[in-house]
């Protein structure tokens, strides 16, 4: 199990993240969900080591990742999917998937497959160059790109973001898909409404602290939540 | 022909001599978005080490030697001067890489008492050898296919192995990189390592051409490898030898320039040779009007 307690971050000269837990047992989807600037990126990036944390913890399997650098928290079976994508635009379709196997050093041609099945629009352009897909490709990548690791988590950061409806729905699917074959989810989204439906637990994060958690479903029918992330005025 | 022959010749090998070190700072800058101030110097102190080594050893130990040592040097000043600068603002870098200059230049002036030493005569390439009517050194000739050797086998790396894919990968994005388990500071030790070994590489052949070596006898090719690199488009490799090989064979031109006017029986004397630095500068500035990234650079993408 993942697991942050009284995380605290600063980030950009604010405390982005004053003091949040949250579990992230195996086999499960587990969400994040409020509105920008809420601290729920930041609180992903102090997960993946990519900014340091003020105090608290991070363990995972009750061993600390606190202090260890990404590639550490990397092999260690935890990874991201980063906000915006952030495919490596000059290399190829495969190349950007061989790159997230970097850690790596068995064969990685069924891997390459079994996102190729996964994501059967990939491999139509397998050696076109990342930077030249549609936006919803580009999501496609990053998270087969992610899935090249093997992670035992995967962290994904907006995933929906900037994406069609249809797409968006296609994300989501995957993310079902990718969970059903075994790899824990944490999905940070400010499409609550779908975060929430897909998710087995979920957080509401408001100005750097969890202010409301319960299972998906609790919380797409709590009157709060209602109120302010899936825009239903109370009746 | 005969009169401009030599000139070209030697504007090719100079350009060769000039590829080799502007890839170092093409690579360095790709990566780090940082302009490497002392890798002039650091090819500076190849010839200077080259000298001593070959004092007391023969030349085909000292060669591979000194090339190793070199390698040192380069990946030691990215470790002790710019590492620990990673997260501070670029121009401190900047600033860091212009004290390690010094550092080397006034370190080798105290070791060489600031006096010229002259370079060992390495057999073989510091042979006279006839083209056509041209006389001139093997050097001359073998340098501009060494180099192209050299950049081949360099592209190959980094298009089609995993550390070149770690490198392209680096440039573009940090925290995606390092998301990927790319240790950073392997890759760009990496790129610092490749940027010396072609700097010792170039100083073999650069300083074969020439007499001596002194403690600022890196300054100027490596001021005109730089230009090179920023003509060819920072960052891009391609764009840096073919940038090297253009100022090398333009500058050269300029020299024989009077020689080749009286041929058609314009005689002048007003020594534009002189000015083969100048001319080069001036070429440098229209090409940056026409295209400010250079003839291969990227959109100014500045990394944040």
């Amino acid at each position: 199990m993942l697991k942050i307690q009284d995380l605290v971050v600063n980030y950009g000269g604010i405390e982005a993240v004053k003091g949040v837990s949250v579990d992230v047992p195996y086999g499960s989807i587990i969400t994040l969900v409020g509105a920008n600037g809420a601290g729920k990126s930041t609180t992903l990036r102090a997960i993946a080591g990519l900014v340091k944390a003020k105090s608290g913890s991070i363990t995972l399997d009750d061993e600390e990742l606190l202090g260890m650098s990404t590639t550490d928290i990397v092999a260690k079976g935890i990874t991201m999917v980063p906000e915006g994508r952030r495919v490596f635009p000059d290399l190829t379709v495969l190349e950007n998937l061989k790159i997230g196997a970097y850690l790596r050093k068995d064969d990685l041609k069924d891997d390459i497959e079994h996102v190729y099945d996964l994501f059967p629009r990939l491999k139509e352009r397998s050696w076109q160059a990342a930077g030249t897909l549609s936006g919803g490709e580009q999501q496609m990548l990053a998270v087969g790109r992610a899935l090249m690791s093997k992670p035992k988590i995967i962290m994904m950061d907006e995933p929906s973001l900037g994406l069609a409806p249809i797409i968006v729905q296609g994300i989501f699917d995957i993310i079902r898909e990718i969970h059903r074959q075994g790899t824990t989810v944490l999905l940070i989204e400010q499409n609550a409404n779908m975060a929430l439906k897909a998710a087995d637990y979920g957080y509401v994060m408001e100005t750097g602290r969890i202010s409301l958690q319960g299972s998906g479903e609790e919380l797409l029918t709590n009157e709060h939540v209602k109120e302010l992330y899936l825009g239903k005025k109370k009746a | 022909m005969s009169v401009v022959l030599p000139y070209l010749l030697s504007g090719i090998s100079v350009g060769g001599q000039y590829a080799l070190i502007a890839i170092g700072y093409t690579m360095v800058y790709g990566i780090l978005r940082l302009i490497n101030f002392a890798h002039g110097d650091v090819f500076m102190v190849a010839g200077v080490m080259m000298v001593y080594m070959c004092a007391s050893m023969p030349w085909y130990i000292a060669m591979p030697l000194m090339i190793v040592f070199t390698v040192l040097i380069g990946f030691a000043i990215e470790r002790v001067a710019y590492m620990p600068l990673r997260s501070a603002p670029r121009m401190s870098i900047m600033i860091s890489a212009i004290g390690v200059s010094y550092l080397l230049q006034n370190l080798v002036a105290y070791i060489t008492g600031g006096l010229s030493q002259q370079y060992p005569t390495i057999p073989f390439i510091s042979d006279s050898i006839n083209i056509g009517p041209a006389n001139t050194k093997v050097v001359t000739v073998i340098t501009p296919f060494l180099v192209i050797a050299l950049v081949f086998a360099l592209v190959m790396l980094i298009n089609h192995t995993k550390i070149g894919m770690a490198m392209r990968a680096v440039a573009k994005d940090y925290d995606t990189a390092q998301l990927m388990g790319i240790r950073i500071n392997s890759v760009i030790s990496t790129t610092f390592v490749i940027g010396s070994f072609l700097a010792a590489i170039g100083s073999v052949l650069y300083f074969s051409n020439y007499t001596g070596v002194t403690y600022t006898s890196g300054a100027m090719p490596g001021l005109k490898a730089f230009v090179a690199a920023v003509f060819g488009g920072i960052g891009s490799i391609p764009g840096a030898v073919i940038g090297a090989f253009i100022i090398g064979i333009s500058e050269n031109i300029v020299k024989g320039f009077e020689a080749m006017l009286a041929v058609f029986g314009i005689n002048s004397n007003i020594g534009i040779a002189t000015f083969s630095d100048a001319v080069t500068f001036a070429l440098l500035i229209i090409i940056l009007v026409v295209k400010p990234t250079g003839l291969f650079g990227e959109k100014a993408t500045d990394k944040v």
